[in-house]
């Protein structure tokens, strides 16, 4: 159940769209393909799914080539695509039997894994409506259905929580993390925190290259950002002195006024690297006589991480 | 086979859950009676029947127009809407999805060929019936019918867009049924091979009541090569 790919590249033409990459999915892990637009994400995840042959390398799942063997890799895969395609004139039920029978379930089944389905996604009031008149979160869930009904051992989903609401973004990943236990998912999104929800593991992808690898904790650590403090006073004392001897200490590189609220000064700190500054800076507003409102450190997010990373 | 029954029960269900079918079926129907009647059916002549398949109008409108607006949304709607990805990544082939797409169309032209049943009957009440020429005329329809769907789905795979795929498909019909009624154009040496390619020669030797074996070695040839161009095209995607 697990995937291998190993020196994947794809080309369009002239386009490079995936630049040589290499990774492996196992069973379990819930792996968060992440990357700008134009990244290579949906062309790598149509390379696995057999819809696109490689320009040079391989993908196996488990065991089995996706060129050669591209059938049978079919039948272990269960595959949301891009802007989830659906056949608006049909209703929930009829298209849900549909996919069913292409994936070659026995009819005396289809019945029953349609209806586990229909539970599963929540589409109960649905079953007899045209895909076409529903909204586009109620037809995220039809496409997850389509994707999960022949029990995959793999489910890769090219952006899964595109077009939901709060609500069902977080009913979809509790699905996709239940799910994620006993298979293997691969999931792209260009959604950061959604990747902190679910995955367990992140692929950064940028111009075809995998650009870091780890799981969310890791990534994030990873990140060269500074450390920073925001700072919050009573606006009872003198700003300017106060921020002079903020200045005074070493590890601090800058010290930003941000604004009066009419009641406080708010001030951004930044310090160096792994610098602590929680203690030095509130023993300095002790000792110029301010008052202290509040104080948070800023860690640096998946996002700087991100954002470093496919500048 | 089971994906092929799959598909053709889908796309036949399709036909019928749109208005296509429906215009289609009617428009033939009346243009079929008001010629059947033009043409002096009730005179009971034998040979009436044959006028009515060799009929230039029907086979005009039958072939060139109306299986073109069947097929034109076969693959261009499910390249247009993303489901053909959804379709080549489930444990199905290229050739089976063609295949129950093809036989769905061929199917609701035969359903609509079925109408001239009654005909038939008409004139089994009126006086000597001439099944042979009827029988192999209808055949003889039903495989016109399959070479012109060949080149309507193998036209709709290519585009995403339905009204490029009708046009394209009309054009290309137009150069096969009319070719044959141009061949004093062309240079002697060349007039057999025109006429060999053109559709209504073919249909008008099998309506004489004798199913030619090289008639029918055409157009089995005709449909293999635009179900085999249909594949190409399927499988450009990974070129």
């Amino acid at each position: 159940m697990s995937i291998k790919v190993t020196n994947l590249t794809k080309y369009y033409g002239d386009f490079l769209a995936v630049d040589d990459i290499t990774f492996e999915v196992e069973k379990g892990q819930i792996l968060g393909f992440l990357g700008p637009n134009g990244a290579g994400k949906s062309t790598t995840m149509k390379i696995i799914t057999t819809y696109l042959p490689p320009t040079s390398g391989t993908v196996v799942v488990d065991g089995l080539d996706v060129e050669e063997k591209s059938i049978d890799v079919r039948r272990k895969l269960g595959y949301l695509p891009e802007l989830n395609p659906l056949y608006h004139d049909m209703n929930v039920a009829d298209y849900l039997d549909y996919i069913a029978a292409l994936d070659g379930i026995p009819k005396a089944n289809i019945k029953k894994r349609r209806e586990e389905m229909i539970k599963t996604c929540g589409l109960d009031t649905m079953r007899d409506k045209s895909i076409g008149e529903m909204s586009k979160g109620f037809k995220q869930r039809v496409g997850l259905a389509q994707a999960m009904i022949n029990e995959p051992d793999v489910l890769i989903l090219d952006e899964p929580t595109s077009g939901l609401d709060p609500n069902q973004i977080i009913e979809i990943r509790n699905l996709i993390k239940k799910l994620g236990r006993e298979k293997t998912v691969i999931l792209s999104t260009h959604i950061l925190s959604e990747v902190q929800a679910t995955c367990n593991r992140v692929i950064i992808i940028n111009k075809g290259k995998i650009v870091a690898d780890g799981t969310p904790e890791d990534l994030q650590k990873r990140s060269k950002g500074e450390s920073m403090v925001i700072l919050e006073v009573k606006n009872s004392c003198d700003k300017n002195k106060l921020t002079a001897s903020i200045r005074e200490i070493r590890s601090v590189s800058k010290v930003e006024f941000i604004k009066d609220t009419g009641d406080s000064f708010i001030f951004n700190i930044h310090g160096e690297i792994g610098a602590d500054l929680r203690e030095v800076v509130s023993t300095k507003v002790n000792q110029q006589n301010a008052l202290l409102l509040s104080m948070q450190t800023k860690q640096s997010s998946l996002e700087d991480v991100f954002r470093e990373l496919t500048k | 086979m089971q994906n092929i029954k799959t598909i053709f029960l889908k796309e036949l269900k399709s036909y019928f859950n749109s208005p296509i079918a429906y215009i289609v079926m009617i428009v033939y129907l009346i243009i079929s009676g008001f010629l059947f009647v033009w043409l002096g059916f009730f005179q009971a002549n034998v040979a009436s029947l044959r006028d009515y398949f060799g009929n230039f109008f029907i086979q005009l409108i039958l072939f060139v127009v109306f299986i073109p607006a069947i097929t034109m949304r076969s693959f261009s709607e499910e390249k247009k809407q993303g489901t053909l990805e959804l379709l080549l990544t489930k444990p199905v082939t290229d050739i089976e999805l063609i295949l129950g797409k093809y036989f769905s169309a061929l199917a609701l032209i035969c359903i609509t060929l079925c109408s001239t049943i009654v005909y038939f009957i008409v004139v089994l009440f009126m006086g000597p019936i001439p099944f042979g020429p009827f029988f192999t005329s209808l055949v003889g329809f039903v495989l016109m019918s399959a070479f012109y769907i060949g080149i309507g789905i193998f036209v709709s795979s290519l585009t995403e867009n339905q009204i490029v795929a009708f046009i394209v498909s009309v054009l290309i019909g137009l150069f096969f049924f009319l070719i044959g009624k141009i061949l004093m154009i062309f240079p002697p040496s060349m007039v057999s091979f025109f006429e060999y390619i053109a559709t209504d020669y073919h249909l008008n030797i099998i309506s004489r009541g004798v199913l030619d074996t090289r008639v029918i070695l055409y157009y089995f040839s005709m449909i293999f090569l635009t179900v085999y161009l249909t594949k190409v095209s399927l499988e450009s995607r990974k070129w």
